[in-house]
């Protein structure tokens, strides 16, 4: 049996990684002070035709898939019980906190009147038909829940002195017992908003390619998200492992492994049941580009099954790592393909992502990267220290 | 602790199919919602483009009408300043356009190989509409008496949906501005109200532009359709049953079809043309809006939210006894120690 504390990783901070992250960050932080000053078509090559551009695709729809590790953790943690797993609960946590975070940050640069955003929360301003009030309230709430759950981090770094002067460490027995409330829902709001992801897309009707659009987005939107889950969790370990020469939890990331592989098949099983229901299948050969983009997305999401299929291929923590990138890439061109490169608005209309643009996109990855490592730095996030 | 082969097998699938099965058993009964009827009293417009000689007429009424700025091509932009106006397409500052399809040597208008055809695009003010369905904070709203789609840029957050939706791109934000918003026409709802006609059926002045009644408007299509190519006929000005005079002017060679009868569950303004729609920019859709799929899909999964809560009452008793047996067993983590 063995007893896991998590602890603070310690060491410097300011690496020259961080720095370097940092930097990029500052030049992201420079196009998004001009996107303010002189308005969104200053930076962003986004248009009538194409009104949303990487910051919505990369940023909130990716970013909060990457996010999803907390929420696949807690799933088979608290509600299916897979206590053993617990102890890569609180870095997928962490990784969810500013996915989440950050995609509420990407939020704010891409909105044109954000001055108005505090309306989505305006009673008589609430418009209950609309997908993305759903996603935006969704996401809002379990971006604070996430804060809650990750708080014992915190609570736990405080001296003892300081928790009592301020009555903290009441909030931390509070915290610890309706703790099962806050994973309730920590469960249920991200397969809400995961899925209405996909149901913001129906909407698009014949301006989505048929290759994509199918009545299954929602589902198809959040197996995938839990699929992403379970890989950034398995890559965030083998990253932390190697970075920081930690021994790697390799008796937990086999089986998550096929976790991983089984919530992926099940997601290719729906996505190519829609596919030949609907009599689309044929499109994926037309040789144009969106029928190319639909076969490297498939090969990308094939290759981790295929990968993770043998046990042996599955203990070996180089081929597991290939399987989540090839995973996380695969879901990451699932959903620009669905927001932006299958989508065609007619008109002859075409879009690119702007440098700016971009660098607006790598900055606040950047900042997350940092923060991420700043956190796992300071407190006590990662499983540290075995004892027997 | 650890688990065998099979427990953990069974975890995986049980976790797998219960985080699907919910919504999967909702998807599977899933159908669109009822479409939405035409408003009783819509008011809308019939453009004919083969009545339309392009004179732009309409264009320049609705900037003054509407305050829209001139549009000029910005390397023709120091060129007499704000005095000219060539907007090639709807945009932020340009609620209405002319747009020519050409083909090949052009010699005849309204046909569709080697001739051309003008066409007007602005809002359709569909019966069923994307934006609306979409906006997150009720900025777009649609008159239950006359079905006019209208815009208020306070409620506005600027997400841009509506422009990602709409399946005729109308909604235009003003991405050149530091404060945009979203421009589009509301058919001259201002006008309406002091009992004038929009600014655009008011200026045309072949009638290609034409308000009135939709139940109307519809009726008037269908005569023209009936009526045989190259006869002459009365053609109507300004309002549809109106005082003005109406012209006399052959009979075009129609497409047998009146676009927005059925497109996208119906739009009150409606299209003639001498070539086919698709030709002049006006996508073929099914007679459903895609308002209807996205809102059935939401309707069913989050029917007065009993799905959302039955599954939170589930979870939270399921992570309850989770957290508790965490507790119990010796492997829990210290931080769930005071």
């Amino acid at each position: 049996m063995t007893a896991i504390v998590h602890q603070p990783l310690g060491g410097k901070v300011f690496t020259k990684p961080f720095l370097i992250l940092g930097l990029l960050a500052l030049i992201g932080a420079y196009f998004i002070l001009r996107r303010f000053l002189f308005g969104l078509g200053d930076v962003s090559h986004m248009s009538n035709g194409y009104p949303l551009g990487v910051w919505v695709a990369v940023d909130v729809v990716i970013g909060t898939a990457f996010g999803c590790g907390g929420y696949a953790m807690a799933l088979l943690v608290y509600i299916f019980n897979r206590n053993t797993y617990h102890p890569l609960m609180r870095p997928a946590l962490l990784s969810g906190v500013f996915g989440y975070t950050l995609a509420g940050l990407a939020v704010m640069i891409d909105l044109g009147r954000y001055w108005n955003a505090f309306n989505l929360l305006l009673p008589w301003y609430a418009q209950l038909n609309s997908v993305i009030f759903e996603v935006a309230l969704c996401v809002m709430a379990y971006t604070t829940v996430l804060w809650i759950e990750f708080w014992p981090a915190f609570l736990e770094r405080m001296p003892p002195a300081f928790k009592q002067r301020f009555k903290l460490d009441r909030l931390q027995v509070f915290l610890k017992r309706y703790l099962y409330l806050f994973i309730g829902l920590g469960v249920l709001l991200p397969t809400m908003h995961q899925s209405s992801l996909g149901s913001v897309l129906l909407i698009m009707g014949s301006k989505l390619s048929p290759l994509w659009y199918t009545t299954w987005l929602p589902l198809l939107f959040l197996v995938s998200a839990l699929a992403m889950g379970y890989a950034v969790v398995l890559l965030e370990a083998t990253l932390t492992s190697r970075g920081f020469r930690l021994p790697e939890e390799s008796a937990l990331l086999t089986p998550l492994s096929k976790v991983a592989a089984g919530v992926l098949a099940l997601f290719l099983i729906v996505r190519f049941g829609a596919l030949l229901a609907g009599g689309h299948l044929g499109l994926a050969f037309a040789g144009d580009v969106r029928g190319n983009l639909f076969l490297i997305e498939t090969a990308l999401f094939l290759a981790p099954i295929i990968i993770l299929a043998s046990p042996a291929r599955r203990s070996s923590q180089r081929l597991r790592f290939l399987a989540a990138v090839s995973l996380l890439a695969g879901g990451s061109l699932y959903r620009i393909n669905a927001y932006l490169m299958a989508v065609d608005p007619g008109n002859g209309w075409t879009y690119f992502p702007s440098a700016p643009e971009l660098m607006i996109t790598v900055g606040v990855v950047c900042l997350e990267i940092m923060l991420y490592l700043l956190f796992i730095k300071t407190l006590p996030v990662l499983p540290g220290v075995h004892k027997t | 602790m650890t688990m065998n082969r099979r427990q953990f097998l069974r975890g995986a699938a049980a976790s797998a199919v219960a985080a699907v099965a919910a919504p999967a058993a909702e998807a599977a009964a899933f159908g669109p919602r009822e479409p939405k009827p035409l408003p009783p009293k819509a008011v809308g417009m019939l453009y004919d483009s083969t009545l339309c000689i392009g004179c732009k007429a309409c264009v320049s009424a609705c900037k003054q009408a509407n305050g829209m700025p001139a549009e000029q091509p910005e390397q023709l932009a120091a060129w007499n300043e704000e005095t000219w106006d060539a907007a090639e397409d709807i945009s932020g500052k340009t609620l209405n356009v002319i747009r020519v399809y050409q083909n090949g040597t052009m010699e005849q208008k309204d046909r569709e190989k080697d001739g051309y055809a003008f066409v007007k695009r602005h809002c359709l003010h569909c019966v069923d509409p994307s934006c609306i369905s979409v906006c997150p904070v009720s900025a777009m709203q649609k008159n239950p008496e006359t079905g006019i789609v209208t815009h208020n840029p306070d409620a506005c957050i600027g997400c841009r949906y509506c422009v990602y939706g709409c399946p005729f791109n109308v909604p235009q934000y003003q991405f050149d501005e530091t404060f945009g918003q979203i421009a589009k026409c509301q058919f001259c709802n201002h006008l309406q109200k002091q009992g004038k006609l929009p600014a655009c059926c008011d200026v045309c002045p072949t009638g290609a532009s034409l308000f009135g009644l939709v139940a109307d408007l519809q009726v008037e299509a269908q005569r023209r359709l009936a009526l045989k190519p190259g006869e002459t006929t009365q053609f109507p000005r300004g309002k549809l049953g109106g005082d003005r005079s109406s012209h006399e002017a052959p009979v075009g060679h129609y497409q047998p079809h009146v676009y927005g009868e059925t497109e996208s569950g119906g739009t009150q303004v409606r299209y003639l043309s001498g070539v086919p729609h698709e030709k002049l920019g006006l996508p073929e859709l099914p007679g459903h809006s895609y308002a209807a799929v996205s809102e059935g899909m939401q309707h069913t999964l989050y029917k007065g939210m009993i799905a959302p809560l039955a599954l939170l009452g589930g979870l939270v008793v399921l992570a309850r006894r989770g957290v508790k047996q965490n507790e119990d067993e010796p492997d829990h983590d210290e931080d769930q120690q005071p």
